[in-house]
């Protein structure tokens, strides 16, 4: 199979966000509106199986449970679903979260053990949900302190405990949010011995908001990405940051592909592949080389009169020589999760679900 | 056209680029609400630092960013007082019209004669580096549009006198 597979899932409008089922063979995706679309997998193309309708604003984040096979989805709107499959009906049934937001909803992920998930919030919290037997529906704990502004990302720790936030306020958080009663003996070596809900693990200072975060598979490391182009890196709360410079535009999302190497996406609608060599964290490349357009036609007049008139230095074409032709929003390991990421998926505004290959993608000299 | 300009305009080039870095953001003060925080100023922390690029004091350029939308506020080159006169049709002529021009503001920032709005909808439907060059056409465009309206202003002045005064003659 060609690397990298572009399916153009919905044309002339973003995917706000994407999630694949446990085996890969369906994806839910929002279409930058109130609906999430299920597509299942078919031949080398995707067929539109199923709309989930409920939300009424904006959905802005989707997550796929891959062992108990439910859809938790995040809108606008203040409200959580839980869409669980109901095979008798043959469709899927939604319930409604007990979030007791105010504010939109932006970002929602199921723990590693998949009994709870967090959902981050415009309203300066994170609501750990549960689901509570007694009262059979999706209750909710509140993290409020001391988050001053909206929750962009979140990124649970394997331990099922500890949950990073990366917001607007410039900061990343590690809280833990440990629900008695649902999880056994919270303990972490590298973040903290005592870790009742609420406790704030480690605070990060940026120069930029908080795009993006995640733990690395071990949990040891947490990594971020923030508005200024840098991601950054730190390996306990009182361990120096580990920063990586970039001149790319900004990084809104990335995932840990293996302990030692990252993977951003953003603004510049290509990945870029960061890893540890020799000790050191660095900026290895981008994974897409781009399509080589012939250029003989633009004639050297042109050219020169172009960058005099418009400070232009690239030819005049609509597209561009990426992949994604705009910005890419979120990026999901696709295959090898969680340390040995070989494939992932990206999706962006330009309508575009594609998934790469690691190590087809080409980075010249790639050795992690 | 004129050294300056270049630099100018790549100036202006990459920190449009740089502002253009939008994301849907619903508003953290009013519920439900979703709305341009350049605009809003309701939230301080999701406002970037603004920008002005200024070539001379005659013409500068305005840039605000913030999380979900950006403004840019042009101010156009006037030498005198006709060159005032033609900016100011000129970018009225537009502005009643800025329905049809999508990122076009209504009204200018104070201090500036033109003003754009772009926000986190448009450069989900309009490809973002089309937007930039644009803007950067635009900008182009305008000095050209308003000293050649100039120079047919004056010409027709010179035609019209001419005509006027030869029946004296």
């Amino acid at each position: 199979m060609t690397s990298p597979e572009v399916h153009q899932l919905v044309w002339g409008r973003p995917i706000s966000c994407h999630a694949f089922n446990k085996d890969r063979t369906q994806v839910a995706i929002c279409p930058n509106d109130n609906t999430v679309e299920i597509y299942q997998r078919n031949g080398s193309g995707w067929e539109l199986t199923e709309t989930l309708t409920g939300h009424d604003q904006l959905v802005t984040s989707i997550d796929w449970a891959p062992e108990t096979n439910r859809i938790v989805t995040c809108s606008q709107d203040r409200n959580a679903y839980v869409w669980t499959w109901n095979p008798t009906e043959g469709k899927w049934g939604h319930s409604l979260v007990h979030l007791r937001i105010n504010r939109a909803a932006t970002y929602v992920r199921w723990s590693p053990k998949e009994n709870k998930f967090a959902v981050a919030s415009g309203a300066r919290l994170i609501s750990i949900c549960y689901f509570e037997e007694e009262n059979n529906w999706w209750g909710s704990k509140h993290i409020k302190k001391p988050i001053k502004s909206t929750i962009l990302s979140l990124d649970w720790h394997p331990d099922n405990i500890l949950l990073v936030a990366g917001s607007t306020d410039m900061k990343t958080r590690v809280f833990s949010a440990y629900i008695k009663g649902v999880d056994g003996k919270a303990s972490n070596p590298v973040w903290g011995d005592k870790l009742p809900l609420h406790t704030l693990c480690g605070e990060f200072d940026n120069d930029g908001w908080v795009h993006s975060v995640a733990f690395s598979p071990s949990g040891n490391y947490v990594a971020w990405s923030s508005h200024n182009s840098v991601v950054s890196l730190a390996s306990g709360p009182n361990n120096p940051v580990i920063t990586i410079p970039t001149n790319a535009l900004p990084i809104v999302s990335i995932i840990f592909a293996s302990e030692t190497s990252i993977i951003g996406v953003g603004h510049d609608c290509v990945p870029f592949l960061f890893a540890q060599r020799g000790g050191q964290w660095e900026l290895v490349g981008k994974l897409d080389q781009g399509q080589k357009k012939s250029v003989a036609a633009n004639s050297a007049f042109r050219v020169f009169q172009q960058m005099d008139s418009r400070a232009q230095q690239t030819n005049q074409d609509v597209e561009l020589n990426t992949t994604h032709q705009n910005t890419i929003t979120s990026v999901r390991p696709y295959a090898g999760y969680p340390d040995n990421v070989t494939k992932f998926s990206t999706s962006g505004v330009d309508g575009k679900l594609v998934i790469w290959d690691v190590l087809a993608s080409g980075v010249a000299g790639l050795r992690i | 056209m004129s050294n300056t300009l270049r630099p100018y305009l790549s100036a202006v080039r990459s920190t449009v680029t740089a502002a253009m870095c939008l994301e849907n953001f619903s508003s953290q003060v009013v519920e439900r609400h979703n709305k341009p925080e350049v605009e809003a100023r309701v939230s301080s922390e999701v406002l970037l630092t603004p920008v002005v690029i200024s070539r001379n004091e005659n013409e500068k350029v305005l840039i605000e960013g913030s999380i979900n939308s950006l403004r840019i506020s042009i101010k156009v080159k006037q030498a005198d007082e006709i060159e005032r006169i033609l900016c100011h049709k000129f970018t009225r002529f537009l502005m009643l019209r800025a329905e049809s021009f999508f990122i076009l503001r209504r009204k200018p920032v104070e201090g500036y004669d033109i003003s754009f709005l772009v926000t986190n909808h448009h450069t989900e439907t309009m490809y973002k580096h089309k937007l930039v060059d644009f803007i950067i056409q635009f900008m182009e465009e305008v000095d050209k549009e308003i000293s050649e309206m100039k120079l047919s202003l004056n010409a027709r002045a010179r035609i019209v006198a001419e005509s006027y005064l030869q029946q004296f003659s």
